[in-house]
């Protein structure tokens, strides 16, 4: 399994029978490819629909349907088409229950970066400053690291995206919670060690006695 | 013409073509009845397009306007929210806005939503003398006491300040200009003082006053 | 939070429920509260509300009456104002700023912001803890779609509050709303109750 598909399949496990969902481009995307059985969820894309699904199989993509991203997808019966103040409405009002997006750095205030890389990557904080602010629950799926680079620091030196905290943190090699605390260690992938896991990240990492090896969805 | 709809009458030459016009109760609801082809009717709980009055069959409870009269809507029309229809309020797309008057300052303060004491509530007025792009008040030149309805400065509630452009009363057409106030109009067989008899401020008479028609 | 305007597009079965239920001590935020025996007017003739929050009660002569008796506190705002601090709420703003309503007793005890020489009130969003919503239509996951002017407040009201009970003339299948038909998502509705028949 490819770190993508692991991390994919941990964070599957966070939903909830019923919950509104958003998910970012790329990685976080694969989540919904991985939903447990018996759980219904409703994602949100916020161009502006509730209720969309991969593309499926044969069936012609449509220039009026398509992600965030712009890559076309399909809706489900009983989706729900809007408009921008709607979508973020929705987003900000409360309504959404679980938001998930990639990280380019997360701090031990739990604080991430997402955006831009000043004078190399700035493509805009799209809706994300607004899900971060917004969701009910954060969880940030990304790599451990970038080029043997920790990208979990003690504090972010990129601009952040929210000075909300965000929740979860699950990358390829663990399972981390923010708690008033701080970074709490709670999970990690199977044939990692905490001390590997310790020595590719910066912020420092509570770790308690009981530390699981993390599950995924099937 | 019965002295109501003398005043609806003349209030409803202010619309064009094209335009889309907010309407009170009572005398300015009547404004349609005189209004040229192609106006369209905006009520504040949600639709654009409301025409005549339903009538037996053609009553239909989600054709409702402000007061809760069932209208037959008219073709091309459309319905939309309370936000909605307040944006479009406060926007300035609505061209022109007939409302009723308690009180007309010197200065076009409107009061019209209470008296004091009284609380019924302003509804949608204090958006619509806001937003609206011609604020018409359409009342009787006086009180039924006979006392002065366009006053040097309003003693009721405001609804807005400084808001009315033009009043229509069944005596006579006054504009709110930085001027003052600009009598336009007066009544066949009544003169310019006449009218100053019968309001507080002092009224500049405009050099092309017209006759109005009874 | 009650939808509906002079009592159309008000969920009338859970009025009638909440008077048979005689809930007490209730604070409406709505419209208006239309007339005596006819929608939210119910709620005031049974004397079930402690306060209410509208644009105009000008048309309920209890309302008045138990205002004027203190057993009613009355908070009255602009239509608009209201509809936009309802909004606000449900969208998670923290304000909006309207010019209506400047130098009426409407800006009394509130601030004021100037942009652009304009002066502005600077209105709080309202929200409450349950929202009872009419619809024309509701699949059987709660997507809303509304008739003509029953639409009125009941969008606003659906995304401003704690529990979302929807009451609909009918209840269909899921994917018999056309996504774009819908205008309230199923997301926020907690409830869906179907309205009763009436004969004829």
């Amino acid at each position: 399994m490819d770190d993508k598909t692991l991390i994919a399949r941990r964070v599957a496990l966070e939903l909830k029978d019923g919950d509104l969902v958003n998910l970012g481009i790329g990685l976080p995307t694969m989540v919904a490819q991985y939903l447990p059985p018996g759980i219904d969820v409703s994602f949100q894309s916020e161009n502006g629909i509730v209720g969309m699904q991969a593309l499926p199989a044969g069936v012609s993509p449509s220039a009026d349907l398509t992600d965030a991203g712009g890559a076309p997808i399909g809706a489900l019966p009983g989706a729900f088409a809007f408009d921008s103040a709607m979508s973020f409405g929705l987003i900000r009002g409360g309504h959404l229950d679980i938001t998930v997006l990639g990280g380019l750095q997360v701090d031990e205030l739990g604080q991430l970066a997402n955006w831009m890389v000043p004078g190399k990557m700035v493509p805009g904080m799209g809706g994300a400053m607004d899900l971060v602010s917004g969701a009910k629950r954060v969880i940030v799926a990304m790599t451990h690291t970038a080029k043997g680079a920790p990208k979990i620091l003690k504090r972010c030196t990129l601009p952040l995206t929210s000075i909300r905290s965000v929740d979860l943190i699950v990358t390829e090699m663990a399972v981390i919670r923010t708690t008033p605390e701080g970074l709490v260690l709670s999970e990690v992938a199977p044939g990692v060690s905490v001390d590997q896991v310790l020595a590719a990240t910066q912020a420092h990492l509570i770790v308690p006695d009981d530390v699981s090896v993390m599950a995924v969805a099937a | 013409m019965d002295i109501r709809n003398r005043i609806a009458k003349r209030a409803a030459e202010y619309f064009k073509a094209g335009d889309v016009v907010n309407l009170g109760v009572g005398i300015p609801g009547m404004c349609s009845d005189y209004a040229v082809p192609g106006v369209m009717f905006h009520t504040e709980n949600g639709f654009i397009g409301v025409g005549p009055a339903a009538t037996g069959v053609q009553k239909v409870e989600a054709f409702s306007n402000a007061s809760s009269t069932e209208f037959v809507p008219v073709f091309g029309s459309c319905a939309f929210d309370s936000a909605e229809s307040f944006a479009i309020v406060r926007s300035g797309r609505l061209a022109a806005t007939v409302l009723g008057g308690l009180q007309i300052a010197e200065n076009g303060d409107l009061a019209n939503w209470t008296r004091p004491g009284g609380k019924f509530g302003m509804g949608g007025a204090m958006d619509l003398v806001n937003g609206v792009r011609k604020v018409i008040v359409a009342m009787e030149l006086c009180a039924k006491n006979g006392s002065p309805k366009i006053v040097k400065d309003c003693s009721y509630p405001l609804t807005g300040k400084r808001c009315v452009n033009h009043v229509v009363t069944e005596q006579c057409v006054i504009d709110v200009t930085p001027q003052g106030l600009l009598l336009v109009e007066v009544l066949d067989g009544l003169s310019p003082e006449d009218i100053q008899r019968q309001v507080e401020p002092r009224l500049i008479v405009s050099s092309s006053l017209k006759q109005m028609e009874r | 939070m009650i939808g509906g305007f002079m009592g159309c597009g008000s969920p009338h079965g859970l009025i009638d429920e909440l008077v048979r239920q005689g809930k007490k001590d209730l604070t409406v935020i709505a419209n208006d509260t239309a007339r005596p025996g006819v929608g939210i007017g119910k709620l005031i003739s049974a004397k079930l509300v402690k306060k209410v929050v509208a644009s105009h009660i000008g048309t309920n002569p209890e309302t008045q009456a138990q205002m004027i008796a203190g057993s009613l506190e009355v908070d009255l705002v602009p239509q608009g104002t209201l509809a936009e601090r309802v909004r606000a709420a449900g969208f998670g703003l923290g304000a909006i700023v309207t010019p209506t309503g400047v130098g009426t007793v409407v800006e009394d005890g509130k601030r004021t912001i100037d942009i652009d020489g304009r002066t502005f009130l600077v209105e709080l969003p309202i929200s409450a803890d349950f929202a009872l919503v009419n619809a024309k239509r509701a699949d059987y996951r709660g997507n809303l779609s509304y008739a003509f002017t029953a639409r009125n407040f009941n969008p606003l009201i659906a995304m401003a509050a704690e529990v979302v009970i929807a009451e609909a003339e009918d209840i269909v299948p899921v994917g018999a709303i056309d996504p774009d038909s819908v205008v309230t998502p199923h997301v926020v509705v907690d409830y869906l109750v179907p309205q009763e028949k009436k004969n004829g």
